[in-house]
């Protein structure tokens, strides 16, 4: 079929494969944005609500743990179709980055919420008074203390919620935003290119790599205990 | 400084039990003074320090610090009383993503000083507690003592009215304990800070506090300046400071006397001159010489070969010379 091959892949695919690269980075990228901006409140609102907290109301922290659980039950298959009137609503579009990233955001945010929680859990409860001994107001105690202490912890989790995602990406893709996921079922597995598969599983597996490294990299740079 | 009135403080446990960790507890710390609480723990000493900058709320009673009702504030009011009373811990409590110098400057931080003049006192409170040059370590980095010591600086970085010590020294060495004490004791004299520690250990008490409270169950067993007390006899503290002399039998026609010399008295020669006053030989049977900041406390266990009106006489005779006695057993 193919006249030069590099490996078995036919040279004609690359541009297609970089393309589906940046689209699943792209879709990632934007996505942990939101993750980010919705997980971090939710977790810390986990954990200061809870009993013995310093913004102590446990109705609310039943509520809470009860719609994370019940968001993390979903199978994200699932979640995705049942979600597309409502990303059809907030995006404007189900197809596309747009109509990817929102359903993988709303997907994740539990799991998020979830591991920001633990993170913050790590942080000593003696800070925490040391910090309201001195005056500090709920505020800053969150910004100031909570947050800054458990920062390694943070950046761990938000590098388990990256590659989560990344795997979450190929599911999503194949709704129509595209990317290695996407490229790899459309060649890799209808048409039987098995070179397109291996070659994004390899860009996948460097990708996962990548994230893992700089992640440890960063928590560890920035633990001082 | 701090007035504590009839604190009451109730826990209830998960399975619905009541524990009274503080039963009508009354305090009154002067200004000025290093205040130490001791006691055995599960006392109530934890509770007390943490009710008194609210930690905890107390179920009952009241605390006025600098005369402020404290258990009435609102939220920011109450904020705004904390930034007045220092507080340091067991285990520091340092912030571990911030350096030596950041810790410090925290409290300022929150309270708004700007950044100038939070640089300037920080530089000065590194210099008082000796740590200038590990200005830029982070915690970790430190030893316990040193780590102490940056809780002092932020303690009294927002120059509080008053410092709260939680067991500062119990997890330190006791050479490290001397040099945090003798730190807590500058800091006392030269800031005219007044200090309130909780302790389980009596050489924090014998080395630094002017006053003490013995806790025992939620409760307050006495109270007063600390070399009064261990003079009193029959005090807890005395009890605690020097052994029990329980048990021993006087010969006939003698009797067993507990003398307390405080102060000057603990230096000069009574017991023999009280001998040779009397015509008659002093059995000392056990001793103890102790120091109290820098004063000297001694108490004797003699054996007097006197008993009924000439005993009185005797026992007069002593308090005449300012000393303290008690009679352990009649011959």
């Amino acid at each position: 079929m193919a006249e030069q091959t590099i490996l078995g892949l036919d040279p004609s695919r690359i541009p297609d494969i970089l393309t589906a690269t940046w689209e699943t980075l792209l879709m990632v990228g934007w996505a942990v944005l939101g993750i980010l901006a919705f997980g971090i409140p939710l977790g810390v609102l986990l954990v200061v609500t809870d009993t013995g907290g310093i913004l102590e109301n446990r109705p609310l922290n039943r509520v809470l743990g009860f719609v994370v659980n019940l968001g993390r039950s979903f199978p994200f298959i699932i979640l995705l179709v049942a979600l597309v009137p409502v990303t059809r609503r907030v995006m404007g579009t189900t197809i596309g980055l747009r109509g990817a990233v929102f359903p993988l955001i709303v997907a994740a945010i539990p799991f998020m919420g979830r591991q920001v929680e633990s993170a913050l859990r790590e942080v000593d409860r003696g800070l925490i008074e040391a910090a309201l001994a001195m005056g500090a107001t709920p505020g800053q105690v969150i910004v100031r203390v909570l947050l800054r202490e458990a920062l390694p912890g943070l950046i761990r989790g938000t590098t388990i919620m990256i590659i989560s995602l990344i795997g979450y990406s190929a599911m999503a893709g194949a709704v129509g935003g595209g990317g290695l996921g996407d490229l790899a079922i459309r060649y890799g597995y209808m048409r039987f290119e098995t070179p397109v598969m291996i070659a994004t599983l390899i860009i996948l597996v460097i990708m996962v790599q990548l994230i893992q490294w700089l992640g440890d990299w960063l928590a560890r740079l920035l633990d001082r205990r | 400084m701090i007035r504590i009135e009839n604190l009451t403080k109730v826990y209830t446990t998960p399975d619905g039990r009541q524990i009274r960790a503080l039963d009508g507890v009354s305090l009154h710390v002067r200004r000025g003074e290093i205040f130490g609480v001791i006691g055995p723990s599960g006392a109530g000493k934890s509770s007390l320090i943490r009710c008194i900058n609210l930690l905890e709320r107390p179920t009952s009673g009241s605390i006025q610090v600098d005369g402020k009702e404290m258990t009435r504030l609102s939220g920011p009011e109450l904020r705004r009383e904390r930034r007045q009373i220092g507080m340091i811990f067991q285990h520091f409590n340092l912030f571990w993503s911030r350096t030596v110098a950041e810790n410090v400057a925290f409290p300022l931080e929150i309270a708004g000083w700007p950044r100038e003049k939070i640089r300037r006192r920080v530089a000065e409170l590194l210099e008082l507690v000796g740590l200038t040059d590990k200005a830029k370590a982070y915690p970790a980095q430190l030893s316990g003592g040193q780590k102490q010591r940056v809780g002092i600086a932020r303690a009294l970085a927002a120059e509080p009215k008053v410092l709260l010590s939680d067991e500062a020294t119990s997890a330190l060495d006791p050479e490290t304990t001397d040099q945090i004490l003798a730190l807590l004791r500058r800091i006392n004299r030269e800031l005219g800070l007044t200090i309130l520690l909780i302790t389980h250990q009596m050489e924090v008490v014998k080395a630094i506090c002017d006053s003490v409270a013995v806790m025992s169950q939620g409760r307050v067993l006495e109270a007063g300046p600390v070399l009064e007390l261990a003079s009193r006899p029959g005090s807890h503290l005395g009890r605690m400071l020097l052994p029990s002399w329980n048990g021993l039998t006087p010969s006939p026609g003698s009797s067993l006397v507990a003398l307390t010399f405080a102060g000057q008295v603990a230096l000069e020669p009574v017991v023999t001159r009280v001998a040779r006053d009397h015509g008659m030989d002093i059995n000392i049977l056990a001793g103890e010489l102790d120091a109290f900041g820098s004063v000297p406390v001694g108490r004797l266990l003699v054996e007097l070969p006197r008993v009924g009106e000439e005993l009185q006489a005797v026992l007069a005779d002593l308090s005449a010379r300012g000393v303290r006695w008690e009679v352990v057993a009649r011959g």
